[in-house]
């Protein structure tokens, strides 16, 4: 279980890299949110796994016999937070396309440029 | 309670010039002086207490405990003798410069730099923390910038600011390194104990680093050789300014921290060539340049730096008596050389001028102004019986019977040399200015200036004078005090008079001034020899090594920095790797002994369907639809991989943002093009996957080898999971660490949220006017759009759920504390009934059926929250302390109600579950708001576009009509 979680988090954090040195807003978006599953999934490993251990407090039951309940709070932040993230993203995304009728992530680069510099 | 109030009032009292300047320049400097004048009164209160009953009154508060940083002030022998000068000589200034600035300069500025500077200045002296005199002593570095630059129009002012600003700002540093380390020798950042520790800090290895760090300090902020070249270019602030801060009190900062810091850093080997030589140094070199200034300030201020290389270097020598002599040419220079500066800005202000060659004369045209020139002069150049020969023949008497490398003749020559030249630029000063014919080519008409200019240097002449005829009645207590002061000890038995007997001083100063007058004489043969020596010129070294810096960050810049976002990025997460791989480099990659979880059949499908998505959406990333529902798939497996460790909120939390974050990005690419060309050359794309390998290896190993081992340390799970429900009032726990342990951090996260709504909301808006608001008209969307926008089957099962949604809504918030749910799942759960109505039936419709705006519940949540907090307040307890209790109400009509569970935490996540909605609301419906002003958008007023409805009774009403 431990070394699929690790490598899932390998595998989000690989692909959120890639994507966000992509040079298109929506990738770089999309890129965010392969890193922030990475983070989230590594927020909660820190706690270590604990199956159907729910902190949810049930009398007589050991103290020990509950997930840590510490990284699920942070983690719980961490989601509310890069949802507020990726919103303000994708919105500077759409104003930037609109306003310099490209969504490349540079501001200074209009598709013509782009397109000279292909060349 | 009084000493705080000395440093205080000319703090606190800074705003008032820079208001009062409204009503007239003379309230200005009123409000400026009175300030200035209660700190001064309040000082000389402790005089009797400090000089005659040698107590030292203190205060102390507690600021940051944690790094020794203590609000603590002192007055002793020392700080009181300093404290006067500065608030002493800072009055004189406030009334010279109200004569002397000009109609035009901004006078409230003015004076409310010069208080700020005031009272950084008093806080250095009186600081009884050594950080805490850091932080004045920086405040002295930033308000003489302002100043110094004052007229900031002029170049030479800029330059200068800038210059002084380096050079000190640069030593302050040094400084501050220097006082850390002594208070971590010290134990104690406490001054009025650190100066009892010689012991202590002598034997540390790190006396000789402390030593140089706060010399460095020290010698920057005194303009000592080879740090000395800022202070003339400082000379193009006004000549207040100079007066206050380059001869009285800020280049005395050094010497000041030099001697609050003798008793434990002198000793006679390190200390003392360290000290007296680069003081004897700068004295000399000082004193041969301002011979050859043409420029009266430039004179002065070479003059300054000579006489400070003087003092530094009798606190050099370290014996008692040579600090009574250094403590004496303080009080001794600053009256005089105050006055001289005074002197040099009303022939400047009166004549129009102040270069040496175009003056002369001036003693017919303003006896006044030449009488208190010559006095303060010739105390300047040491001849009896005024005040300076007093000083400087102790210090020759000192000099002359000091070795240097075991040679007895060093000191004295090199004093004496240094000694003529003083009695010759102090004689060129005077009858350069003054003596000669009257000359016809004055820029003004010189004549003797009002009262306001006059009178204050002539108020330091008087002491001058007083000084010099009387040291045992007015200066000798005073001196002896504060050498006690100074080295913690019984003063050297000292007597201040002006013969002493035939002593080798006397002979000295016999020679100096025989020499000061023979070099006046051949003093144009003099300039004629030092115009074709070539010098090191200053100000070009400085302005070539700041270049040279300047252009090696501007090529890191530009490498690092180019504009590119790629770039940046790149940089980043290759700086990280790089640092977290030679980190991780130095521990051992063995696998811990905590045992695994299983692998069971279940997790490798869920681990093959996440990892495959994400294939799918690294290798589709340019099919933009394609990748973003693969993007969901990874989210949805996310949520339920969380439900399988335990965290069942995270699932829920996370599923509804997911919701939320996938519908934000369609309408994103309703906007946005749906595909992207392959424009990253093969190589950078090849590049960046290998960036991203590296990272994931490192991300991945990291957390397995974690997950394989035992905490290092006890975790602290234990404490909320044993106090979440006797202290929090609830069963889950995650959910009381949110709302109530930390509810702090959940406050701050739901104001982000907010901000982040109302941004949202700012940036759209900014699309909805101007030349942006032409463009998104002319836009149209490059896809298919279906002809049925509003299905009725949509809109009719949206309304239908909606209630259904916040009754679930409201379960999930209710049950929050005990099981999973709260605040914040609720908010979702809400909002995304309310997407979908938008969703059914359109932004036109659905925006005319919302009666408040999203605006509101986004401060009426935050303002909920607080309030919930303010409340624990209000009974006596620390913010946000929770309050929670049951009832169990009376049976009715046979039915029992059970417990009825009540906490403050309840209210506080309503405040949570407002914001949330307020925020994903406002963002969403402002987005889709964008979508009906495009090109070919019709805005439909109706919630579906085919109301079978409607046409029915239009039909059967229509034989009315």
């Amino acid at each position: 279980m431990e070394l699929l979680l690790a490598t899932a988090i390998g595998v989000f954090t690989a692909a959120g890299v890639f994507l966000v040195l992509r040079p298109r807003t929506f990738s770089v978006v999309m890129g965010m949110s392969f890193l922030t599953y990475a983070i989230n999934f590594f927020l909660v490993s820190v706690g270590r796994l604990a199956i159907n251990q729910p902190d949810i407090l049930v009398k007589g039951r050991d103290l020990t016999q509950y997930a840590d309940p510490v990284p699920p709070a942070l983690v719980l932040t961490s989601i509310v937070i890069s949802f507020g993230m990726t919103a303000i993203m994708v919105v500077m995304g759409v104003r930037g396309f609109f306003e310099n009728n490209s969504d490349h992530v540079n501001i200074d680069a209009t598709e013509e440029s782009i397109a000279r510099s292909r060349e | 309670m009084n000493i705080a109030l000395i440093v205080l009032l000319p703090l606190l009292g800074s705003v008032l010039p820079a208001l009062m300047i409204r009503s007239g320049r003379n309230s200005c400097v009123a409000s400026a002086a009175v300030p200035s004048f209660l700190a001064f009164s309040l000082l000389l209160t402790h005089v009797p207490a400090v000089f005659y009953f040698g107590t030292t009154p203190k205060v102390s508060w507690p600021w940051l405990a944690s790094i020794g940083l203590h609000v603590e002030f002192w007055v002793d022998g020392l700080g009181l003798l300093f404290a006067t000068l500065i608030l002493g000589i800072g009055l004189l200034i406030l009334i010279y410069a109200r004569s002397y600035l000009a109609a035009e300069d901004p006078m409230g500025n003015f004076y409310c730099y010069l208080l700020i500077f005031q009272a950084a200045m008093v806080g250095i002296v009186l600081s009884d923390n050594v950080i805490l005199l850091m932080m004045f002593w920086e405040l002295t570095s930033l308000s003489s910038f302002l100043l110094i630059g004052f007229w900031s129009h002029l170049p030479a002012g800029r330059q200068g600011a800038r210059m002084a600003l380096t050079v000190t700002g640069g030593g302050g540093l040094a400084l501050l390194a220097g006082v850390l380390l002594l208070g971590q020798v010290a134990d104690t950042y406490r001054i009025s104990e650190i100066i009892t520790r010689r012991e202590l800090i002598q034997s540390s290895e790190w006396y000789p680093t402390i030593l140089m760090l706060i010399l460095v300090g020290c010698f920057t902020k005194s303009a000592q050789f080879p740090f000395h070249f800022w202070l003339p270019r400082a000379m193009a602030a006004p000549t207040p300014v100079s007066a206050y801060l380059h001869s009285a009190t800020m280049v005395k900062a050094g010497l000041f921290l030099l001697a609050r810091l003798w008793p434990v850093l002198q000793n006679d080997h390190l200390w003392f060539y360290s000290v007296a030589s680069i003081g004897l140094l700068t004295m000399l070199i000082g004193a041969i340049i301002a011979l050859f200034q043409d420029d009266l300030k430039g004179l002065l201020a070479y003059s300054t730096i000579s006489h400070l290389g003087l003092i530094t270097m009798l606190l050099g020598f370290a014996t008692p008596v040579a600090v009574s002599a250094a403590v004496f040419h303080i009080i001794n220079h600053a009256t005089f050389k105050a006055a001289l500066f005074m002197n040099a800005g009303i022939v400047d202000h009166e004549a129009g001028t102040r270069d040496l060659k175009r003056l002369g004369g001036l003693m017919w045209l303003m006896p006044v102004t030449a009488l208190i020139a010559m006095v303060a002069a010739f105390s300047m150049a040491g001849l009896p019986p005024l005040n300076g020969y007093l000083s400087k023949e102790m210090m020759l008497e000192e000099a002359s019977h000091t070795k240097w490398m075991d040679s007895k003749q060093v000191i004295p020559t090199l004093v004496t040399i240094a000694a003529v030249f003083s009695v010759a630029y102090s004689f060129r000063y005077v009858f350069g200015v003054f003596a000669g014919r009257v000359r016809h080519d004055y820029p003004h008409h010189p004549h003797d200036p009002p009262p306001g200019l006059w009178w204050p240097p002539t108020l330091l002449i008087v002491f001058v004078i007083a000084i010099g005829l009387r040291p045992d009645i007015v200066a000798e207590s005073l001196v002896k005090s504060v050498t006690a002061a100074v080295i913690q000890d019984q003063a050297p038995d000292i007597h201040l008079k002006l013969w002493h007997g035939w002593t080798p001083a006397v002979t000295m100063s016999g020679i100096a001034v025989g020499g000061g007058v023979v070099l006046c004489l051949m003093y144009l043969l003099l300039r004629k020899v030092w115009d074709i020596l070539p010098r090191p010129d200053a100000k070009f070294l400085f302005d070539a090594l700041v270049a040279a810096l300047t252009r090696g960050c501007q090529l890191i810049n530009d490498f690092v920095h180019n504009g590119s976002q790629q770039r940046y990025i790149f940089m980043t997460i290759a700086t990280t790797i790089a640092l977290a791989g030679w980190a991780f480099a130095s521990y051992p990659w063995a696998l811990g002994e905590r045992p695994q979880n299983p692998i069971t059949a279940p997790l490798i499908v869920g681990w093959i369907l996440v990892i495959g998505s994400t294939m799918l959406v690294v290798i589709n990333y340019r099919n933009r639809l394609y990748a973003l529902i693969a993007l969901g798939v990874v989210g949805l497996f996310s949520s339920i991989g969380f439900v399988y460790v335990s965290g069942i909120d995270l699932a829920l939390t996370q599923v509804s943002v997911e919701v939320v974050t996938i519908i934000l990005m369609l309408l994103t690419l309703y906007f946005l093009p749906k595909h992207s060309q392959p424009e990253s050359l093969n190589w950078v794309r090849l590049r960046d996957a290998c960036l991203g390998i590296a990272a994931g290896i490192g991300m991945g190993g990291m957390s397995w080898l974690m997950m394989t081992r035992n905490w290092s340390m006890e975790s602290i799970q234990g404490y909320f999971l044993a106090n979440a429900k006797s202290g929090g009032g609830g069963t889950n726990v995650v959910n009381v660490i949110l709302v109530d342990f930390r509810g702090f951090d959940t406050f701050g996260e739901i104001t982000v949220l907010g901000c982040a709504g109302l941004a949202i909301f700012a940036m759209l808006e900014g699309l909805f006017r101007g030349k942006l608001l032409s463009k998104l008209q002319c836009w149209k969307p490059d896809v298919v759009k279906t002809a049925d926008r509003h299905p009725i089957l949509m809109v009719v099962v949206t309304r239908v759920l909606l209630p259904m949604a916040i009754l679930v809504g409201m379960f999930i918030f209710f049950r929050g504390h005990n099981l999973p749910g709260g605040g914040f799942i609720a908010a979702l759960i809400v909002s995304v009934s309310l997407i979908m109505q938008y969703m059914a039936s359109g932004f036109g419709w659905a925006a005319n059926q919302i009666r408040f705006k999203y605006h509101g519940l986004i401060g009426g949540g935050v303002l909920v929250a607080a309030a919930t907090g303010i409340g624990a307040m209000v009974g006596d307890r620390p913010f946000l302390t929770s309050w929670h209790d049951h009832w169990h109400p009376p049976k009715f009509m046979g039915i029992d109600f059970g417990d009825i569970e009540a906490a403050s935490a309840m209210a506080f996540d309503l405040g949570v579950f407002l914001t949330v909605i307020g925020a994903v609301m406002l963002a969403l419906a402002q987005f889709s708001k964008l979508g009906t002003l495009t090109a070919d958008s019709r805005v439909n007023q109706t919630p579906m576009d085919c109301d079978p409805s409607r046409s029915f009774s239009s039909q059967h009403h229509s034989p009315k009509h």
